[in-house]
């Protein structure tokens, strides 16, 4: 049987598409049981992304799905045609993830959640009129000024619950109760990594509950890319996880491009490998230094950012840009390598081992170090699997997630390479899963060396990129993985220049997600390792 | 990048002509200049980093750039203790209460540096529902860095900008009594009650 018959025999009333991955469309209704027997009796564990869409008519969701086992891909589509009011069944007790995912759908459409047990806006203030992303959306200034004043009624959050029969009841609560002592942290905060907030209620100083405040630096991206053509939307993703800013564009060329059909030559797809694992290692040891600083070793910072700055210097000599390159585009690379390009990149492998060494002696053996990581902010491998902490952090966990091995894009299966996977799932099972990735991308890196020479003197962008970019009328949905996880990109085209939604599935909304899980019963003191060696970046996170 | 090019800015010279014009003390116009030369190599930035921008001033604090000669590395936490309000990163709406806090909490003389595309004018995020369109929409802005995002070299540029611009600040009368008591107690009545 496969898996439509199954799910057919699960669900009888849903109906089929076939597409990259099986497209379910379910009836609200329907939907709640037809996901639960999906994860208890099909084993689909991993839920991708929660992605909230506006098809004029109605209102609704794509979820994709994913079978850690099996690796098998589906997705299920669920829509509601009321606009006044419109509801849907809320998955969160099943996957932890749509806790927040399906926030960030109610902050952007205003469908609630039945079941959803805190219904809040994430990113917009608390008073912000109307749901920007809807199509219907009202821009006019006057309704949403510059608002100088603080956020009221921050606390309050709400639920929808259904009874037997089928009646809704909305009770409105306090996220904090009365007794609960709360310590705000952020958002302007040295060691938030950015502009995050983090309210956590304390009993003396143990953390009961942390409650991640997100959308200081929420820029509205997804929404301005419906204004962009495609070409225009490329500039967004270098600035939303500037850290894998390489292989987050690399993500939307590779969704443009396979909507397309578009055959990028091999000699591109090398080079863009090849940056995704610098960008990599930059971003690894930033996340070293930022981790060792916020725990008061400063010099291991200035040590990191050595090696940064040759990688700087690598990066610019080919593409004239530090920190945002805007390298990838669709149907290949802007432009040719600079000729010192493989010798520079062979350098830099070659001295990075003893660098690497040099750090772990700095840092990793201190007694400080360890005691502050070591079994702290366990989280284990069911609950990140349920939370979709992919990344370094799924690995510290135990789960083996990396999208090149799981889903392998561009040129990854041809290398040779390990998936560095521990099982404690502390904060010393992250920082240690970074600084082993490191070294297998230096791995990669040399491999890639060689192919490139091999392929000196070809092509480095496809010959016929058509001028306009049209994407024909449909959806698509392409993971890579960036430094911090799976980075997904959904696209849904009517057959225009611009996209009709494009949606950016990013590993540091789950990070944040998992926050609350990895620090409760721990000291308030732990919090600033905890979120440390999750190493989110905020922009990543609110886009 | 040549020093006369570096010195080449009209804004400064307009400051050193009003300054010429009124006419210093000597006795004053001297401390004031060796006061002016302690603050200018001594400018605290309180790092408002928000985003990508931050990074690159990261770098500024490391090895290779080092902004320590310069004076700027005593990068501070906390408002009271700085000098400058360097804001790295976009300025979103959400964060704009935030920023207008922390630096309503500087102390007296204040100065705010710009970085990047974002802070001039909403740089690629220009339309955005969310994103502030430009600094000078919320706050005086000394020293504008465009870039996105800027580098370190043109950090430094800005940053040495500033300290031109306060080397030929007046001192004594000028910004250590931007307000005098008597305007501040009119403007604000609540805290004259309280005085009597
Ligand atoms: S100017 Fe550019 S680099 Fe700076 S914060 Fe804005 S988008 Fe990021």
């Amino acid at each position: 049987m496969n898996l439509q018959e199954k799910i057919a025999s699960l669900c009888p009333s849903a109906t089929f598409e076939e597409g990259e991955y099986l497209l379910v469309n379910v009836a609200d209704k329907e939907w709640h049981s037809l996901a639960e027997s999906l994860k208890k009796e099909l084993g689909f564990d991993y839920l991708v992304s929660v992605t909230g869409v506006d098809w004029n008519e109605s209102l609704g969701c794509m979820y994709y799905l994913t079978n850690t086992e099996t690796n098998e891909k589906v997705s299920v589509k669920v829509a509601t045609t009321d606009r006044e009011n419109p509801m849907l069944h809320s998955v969160s007790d099943l996957w932890k993830v749509a806790l927040i995912q399906e926030r960030e759908v109610y902050d952007f459409f205003g469908i609630v959640f039945i079941g959803h047990p805190d219904m809040r806006r994430l990113f917009m203030r608390t008073d912000w009129v109307g749901y920007p992303l809807r199509k219907d959306y009202d821009a006019n200034p006057e309704l949403n000024p510059i608002r100088l004043d603080a956020e009221e009624n921050e606390d309050d959050s709400f639920v929808v619950t259904e009874d037997e029969n089928g009646k809704l009841t909305k009770t409105d609560y306090k996220i904090f109760s009365e007794n609960d002592y709360v310590v705000n942290f952020g958002p302007q905060h040295p060691s938030t990594h950015g502009v995050m907030r983090l309210r956590s209620a304390v009993d003396g100083e143990t953390i009961t509950k942390v409650v991640p405040v997100c959308g200081y630096i929420h820029r509205g991206i997804e929404k301005l890319c419906e204004g962009k053509t495609y070409p225009q939307t490329l500039f967004f993703t270098d600035r939303m996880d500037y850290m894998s800013s390489c292989q987050n564009r690399h993500c939307l060329c590779l969704c443009i491009e396979k909507a397309l059909g578009l055959e990028v030559p091999r000699r591109a797809q090398i080079i863009r490998v090849m940056f995704d694992e610098l960008m990599r290692i930059g971003s690894h040891i930033l996340a070293y230094g930022c981790m060792a600083m916020d725990m008061g070793a400063t010099t291991a910072f200035v040590y990191g950012f050595r090696e940064r700055e040759q990688l700087m210097d690598i990066f610019e000599k080919t593409t004239g840009g530090r920190m945002s390159q805007h390298y990838h585009v669709i149907g290949g690379v802007a432009a040719d390598v600079h000729p010192d390009f493989i010798k520079d990149v062979r350098e830099f492998c070659a001295i990075l081992p003893s660098k690497v060494k040099e750090y772990h002696t700095l840092v990793t053996g201190n007694v400080i170090f360890k005691n502050r990581t070591i079994g702290v902010g366990v989280i284990g491998k069911e609950d990140v699997i349920s939370y979709g902490t992919s990344g370094p952090n799924g690995r510290a966990s135990g789960w083996s997630c990396d999208v090149r091995k799981r889903a392998p894009y561009a040129i990854y299966n041809e290398l040779n390479f390990d998936e560095v996977i521990y099982n404690e799932g502390d904060s010393f099972a992250r920082y240690m899963v970074r600084m082993d990735e490191v070294m297998q991308s230096v791995k990669l890196l040399e491999q890639l060396c060689d192919m490139l020479e091999k392929e000196e003197g070809n092509e480095y962008i496809a010959p016929k990129v058509p001028k306009i970019i049209k994407l024909p009328a449909g959806h698509w949905f392409q993971e890579v993985e960036a430094s911090r996880g799976a980075f997904g990109v959904y696209i849904e085209s009517d057959g225009g220049k611009n996209p009709y939604r494009m949606h950016f599935n990013s590993p540091g909304l789950n990070h944040v997600a998992a926050v609350d899980k990895c620090c409760a019963g721990y000291k308030i003191a732990d919090l600033i390792t905890i979120s440390a060696s999750l190493d989110y970046v905020i922009p990543d996170i609110d886009r | 990048m040549k020093r006369d090019d570096w010195k080449d800015n009209e804004y400064i010279d307009q400051l050193v002509e009003e300054l010429n014009a009124s006419g210093a003390n000597v006795v004053v116009g001297t401390l004031d200049k060796l006061i002016n030369w302690g603050r200018a190599n001594s400018l605290w930035p309180l790092c408002f980093g928000t985003s990508c921008c931050a990074i690159e001033f990261m770098h500024l604090g490391a090895a290779r750039h080092d902004m320590a000669r310069f004076g700027f590395e005593v990068t501070r936490n906390s408002p009271r203790q700085a000098d400058l309000l360097m804001v790295n990163g976009t300025i979103t709406y959400r964060m704009a209460p935030v920023l207008m806090r922390l630096y309503e909490q500087m102390a007296e003389p204040k100065y705010v540096i710009a970085t990047g595309s974002c802070n001039i004018s909403g740089g690629p995020f220009i339309g955005s529902h969310c994103v502030v369109q430009g600094l000078d929409k919320l706050l005086p802005v000394d020293v504008w860095i465009p870039g996105c995002p800027p580098r370190p070299e043109a950090m430094y540029y800005g940053m040495m900008q500033l300290q031109r611009k306060i080397m030929t600040q007046k001192y004594f009368g000028g910004v250590n009594r931007q307000e005098k008591l008597k305007d501040f107690l009119a403007e604000h009545p609540e805290e004259a009650e309280g005085l009597k």
